[in-house]
């Protein structure tokens, strides 16, 4: 059976972000709300009009069956439901279900939604202790591994086999900080400079506190509909051109390479099905939890020659205005926020604003074309969509 | 309060994986099928999906695929350890397994060193696999 293209038949409709940084007084559920009615409003659409709800998985707030859990507190009873958990890879594979649903019939509006409050409402500690759960329980955890000594790990054999920088790897953080300074609602308001990032507080070798995403409390929300719908709604729409997802492991010692990921094919599948290629991009929105990470990802979804990541970053032709394709221009989870699933979402909210226009300084001027990638667990799970502001 | 070392977790996939640590012996799961062998001892053979697996013990060297030195460490039992060296060791055999790099030389580890198996001691006879550098590059 062949695939069912989802190019053209699918729409953004509404974006929205909670409150964003340290939020003391939310829960997470309430995080998710805030962002969802900001969606809505976005949308111009009425509750009643939800028929479907996707959201990811809390660490603050581990209920089970989240799906359902946001539906009651939302007081929706909607026709299609899931929380699905693909880690950080979560948010895009949502928007790919909520696709297929609204494609097959099953659903007309789906809410895609995620957010913790992991600033507060968890210690730093127990922050970091959660995250160790992402290590394998018997065969990883015994020997003190962090999440970032894993993502460390990979950055090491980068830096052997291509001769990327702590510079290089250091510059991603400065960059996107500089992107953060011109978004509104981004947690970081401070400059940052490439030399406080390698001076900073050493993590995991070769990587520094500031090479480490932010914890934050955050949620963020859009609205897919159809592209008939869309046509009528209030919002320009951002059309989804083009979808593919790619799972190698989940566990950094069961990885296949430690240089060579699966974005590779969940952009290939990604921009078959848009029919278009690299050169086509105007904007990138990538998935930046560690700074190697995005320069990997430049490489693997073609942005630049493999092995030339960090000096796509370092020339500074992921910058706005810096003469390439600019990547994540909201400041990414480095400097934007992270929260769980929330953090790869923001990229996707960033994608459809910058498709729409009217960014002031942060506007990639002419952007037609958007890319977002997100990936989950340790480079594990892969997803890559091509948005429009037309269709393909 | 000095918090314990994690104990090794025994199941059904891996107790003698664990019997063999605790008896100083590095066993990986080798398919008869296929003639793959794998780290990580699963039901079935990841590569073919044989059940017809056997124990085998394997020579302990290995080299280092890469590592990292944990300046900050993510559990407080590991807190009086760091800096302390998490690796990932491909053995001879083939399979690739984390462990860390211990010895006095340990935060000098490099791309490519040389490694051997050692068993550390995580109380009432339970080990875990180590490794210490055993000089020169693989």
């Amino acid at each position: 059976m062949s695939e069912t293209s989802l190019r053209n038949r699918v729409a953004i409709v509404g974006v929205g972000e909670s409150d964003i940084g340290k939020v003391p007084g939310m829960t997470g559920l309430g995080l998710n709300a805030q962002a969802a009615k900001r969606a809505l409003d976005d949308a111009g659409l009425k509750p009643s009009d939800i028929d479907g709800l996707l959201t990811a998985y809390s660490f603050t707030e581990p209920y089970f069956m989240l799906g359902s859990v946001l539906c009651e507190y939302l007081g929706l009873q909607p026709r299609f439901n899931a929380s699905l958990v693909v880690g950080g890879a979560t948010p895009a594979v949502m928007l790919k279900h909520a696709a297929e649903a609204i494609v097959a019939g099953q659903a007309e509006v789906v809410l895609v939604t995620a957010g913790e409050n992991r600033a507060t409402g968890q210690s730093r500690d127990q922050a970091v202790a959660a995250l160790t759960a992402v290590g394998h329980p018997y065969f990883e955890q015994p020997y003190g591994s962090s999440i970032p000594g894993f993502y460390a790990m990979i950055a090491r054999r980068h830096m052997l086999e291509y001769g990327t920088t702590r510079e290089q790897m250091a510059e991603v953080a400065a960059t996107t900080r500089r992107h953060a300074l011109l978004h509104p609602n981004a947690h970081m308001k401070a400059p940052l400079t490439r030399e406080q990032v390698l001076a900073a507080k050493p993590i995991a070798d070769p990587l520094g506190m500031l090479d480490c995403c932010l914890i934050s409390d955050a949620g963020g929300a859009f609205i897919v509909t159809s592209a008939e719908r869309a046509a009528d709604l209030r919002a320009k729409p951002a059309y989804l051109l083009g979808i593919g997802e790619f799972h190698t492991h989940e566990h950094i010692m069961c990885a296949p390479s430690l240089t060579e990921f699966g974005a590779t094919r969940s952009g290939a599948a990604a921009y078959r099905m848009a029919g278009l290629g690299p050169a086509d991009i105007d904007v990138a929105e990538l998935y930046d939890c560690f700074s190697i990470v995005p320069i990997i990802e430049a490489e693997e979804l073609g942005l630049c020659p493999r092995g030339e990541g960090g000096r796509y970053w370092l020339d500074g032709r992921a910058a706005i205005g810096g003469g390439a394709v600019p990547v994540n221009t909201h400041g990414g989870m480095l400097s934007h926020a992270h929260a769980g699933a929330a953090g790869g979402l923001f990229g996707i909210v960033e994608a459809v604003r910058q498709l729409r226009g009217g960014l002031g300084a942060r506007q990639v001027e002419g952007a037609e074309i958007a890319l977002v990638h997100n990936e989950g667990g340790i480079l594990s799970s892969h997803c890559t969509m091509l948005l429009g502001k037309d269709k393909a | 309060m000095t918090e314990t070392l994690p104990s090794p977790v025994v199941n059904a996939d891996s107790a003698p994986y664990w019997q063999g640590a605790r008896e100083g012996r590095l066993l990986i799961r080798r398919c008869d099928a296929c003639g793959q062998t794998h780290f990580m001892p699963r039901h079935l053979c990841p590569a073919c999906w044989s059940g017809d697996l056997r124990w085998v013990e394997a020579t302990g060297r290995g080299t280092v695929h890469s590592f990292t030195i944990i300046r900050r460490a993510p559990l407080a039992a590991f807190a009086p350890r760091v800096p302390y060296v998490v690796a990932l060791i491909d053995l001879e055999e083939g399979p690739r397994m984390m462990a860390n790099i211990l010895g006095d030389d340990a935060l000098d580890t490099a791309i490519g060193d040389a490694v051997a198996v050692c068993f550390e001691d995580r109380g009432e006879g339970a080990a875990v696999p180590q490794f210490r550098r055993a000089g020169g590059r693989g």
